[in-house]
């Protein structure tokens, strides 16, 4: 079968603050593809997700969707790359002043140019697709985390992306409401969406991803399949970082 | 004791009809300000760095020097510098009207810039960058997510800006605004009955507050952001 890249980063390298916290980085999605990135805290990750969508404009690197390399430079193909590859932050950040629906349709109209009734059934859709048909018209202070990440998953399919980055989509969750944003992504995995995740839920990455990518001091060390980086007799670094983690959570890696 | 206010119920026409032109100086300068305030205020936050300096400047400025040297400084020097050229002069630079709500409104539109700049930093920088991951540009962003919630929490000190323009409204006067203490003035002049009438002109400044205060605070309940604690 014929594998169809959507997104690739090459040789990325990103300073922030004096300190070049991407040193050459390279990434490449195929369609349906889930890669799950995981290293310590200032590796790198975050930053990579952020340059693939260009929130970040690396100083080096290219960036290619769909085969075609963007020009950063280019405003409106920063916008075009945007709209195609959703995002999940950690943080929700969703729009504190509109409903959840219309935390939903507001880039469907201001984006896309979308009617407000198209915008509003399609934003009717997504929700009720995250398990929130009743809390359409709640504000996100009236929401709880888990809801609140579902809003923003649903928000970032309404503009039908080629790929979902989500950065940590669980980490800033209460302990029992991790698992209601974690169906939505396992629902997302089936239904063949391109994802590249950064997370700390090993076993649950470890069921999903096709490929684990292990990030230190700003570039890539590792990369490969679960089963083989957490094999029995695996010697990896992946491995002593998911056993680490694994004790600290009491989660079986 | 009828006698007392006598010169009140006299001068009443009158003082009215000045009232009516400090009501129209203050929305006239309370609206420049807006409209100075909201783009200088994201242009303060999100533009380049040379427009960011040249905003800083003009706030610094505006601040700095007191209302009453504007008034001077813009009426007698700038504005009638500016009368006298010709292509400009479908301008009314001679109107101390006109001169009095560009001095105000140029000045609340410094304090505004700073008031809306402290509302849209306190909001969380994830909003922005979300809503730039969906495809839209910075100035949809800005219009439409950072500015509405940004907005909203600057009423508060907004009304504040409006009770202290109210009153600067008053030193309209030394350059001949006929505004309601310029009146009172005159009438007082006239009947030798400063008392009175001062008292009187303080009461249609302290209601024109009151009226003005709880009128955004009405405005701030019907924007409230739902979900959110009521101040």
């Amino acid at each position: 079968m014929e594998t169809q890249t959507v997104l690739e980063a090459r040789n990325i390298i990103k300073n922030l603050g004096g300190n070049t916290v991407l040193r050459g980085v390279s990434i490449a999605l195929n369609k349906g593809d889930i890669k799950v990135l995981i290293g310590p805290s200032g590796s790198g990750k975050s930053t990579l997700l952020q340059c693939l969508n260009l929130l970040h404009i690396p100083e080096g690197g290219s960036l290619l969707l769909d085969n075609k390399p963007v020009n950063f430079k280019n405003k409106s193909e920063l916008y075009q790359l945007r709209q195609k590859v959703g995002m999940i932050f950690q943080e929700f950040n969703l729009f504190d002043h509109l409903s959840a629906k219309e935390n939903v349709s507001i880039s469907l109209r201001k984006v896309k140019k979308q009617g407000r009734k198209e915008a509003a059934k399609r934003a009717e859709i997504e929700l009720q697709r995250v398990g929130l048909d009743d809390k359409m018209n709640l504000y996100p202070a009236q929401l709880s985390g888990g809801q609140k990440q579902r809003v923003s998953i649903a928000r970032a399919l309404a503009m039908d992306p080629e790929v979902l980055l989500l950065d940590e989509p669980t980490s800033a969750l209460d302990p029992e409401l991790i698992s209601e944003v974690l169906v939505v992504i396992r629902d997302l995995a089936k239904n063949g969406m391109t994802m590249l995740m950064a997370t700390h839920q090993i076993s649950f990455s470890a069921a999903l991803a096709h490929e684990f990518v292990f990030m230190e001091d700003g570039i890539i060390t590792e990369h490969g399949s679960p089963k083989e980086l957490l094999a029995e007799n695996a010697t990896s670094r992946t491995k002593d970082f998911c056993a680490k983690i694994a004790e600290l959570t009491g989660e079986q890696a | 004791m009828v006698d007392f206010f006598n010169p009140i119920i006299e001068a009443l026409p009158y003082m009215v009809s000045g009232l009516w032109i400090t009501v129209a100086l203050v929305i006239g300068s309370m609206g420049l300000g807006l409209i100075v305030g909201v783009p200088f205020s994201a242009l303060k936050v999100y533009g380049h760095p040379l427009i960011r300096k040249f905003i800083g400047l003009y706030v610094w400025f505006f601040r700095g020097v007191p209302v009453l040297v504007l008034f001077y400084l813009f009426y007698f020097g700038l504005l009638s510098w500016l009368a006298q050229i010709s292509f400009l002069s479908f301008l009314p630079f001679n109107n101390a009207f006109f001169a009095a709500a560009l001095v105000l409104g140029l000045t609340t539109g410094a304090y505004q810039t700073q008031i809306f700049k402290g509302a849209i930093l306190a909001l969380s920088p994830g909003q922005l960058k979300a809503a730039r991951a969906l495809g839209m540009s910075d100035f949809q962003a800005i219009k439409t997510i950072i500015l509405p919630q940004a907005l909203r929490f600057s009423l508060p000190a907004w009304s504040n800006e409006y009770s202290i323009i109210l009153k600067d409204s008053a030193l309209a006067y030394v350059i001949g605004v006929a505004e309601l203490m310029s009146r009172t003035r005159s009438v007082a002049a006239i009947t030798h009955k400063p008392l009175q009438l001062t008292l009187f002109a303080g009461l249609i400044f302290f209601v024109l507050t009151f009226i003005g205060v709880k009128g955004l605070k009405a405005l701030e309940k019907k924007v409230k952001i739902k979900g959110y604690a009521q101040s």
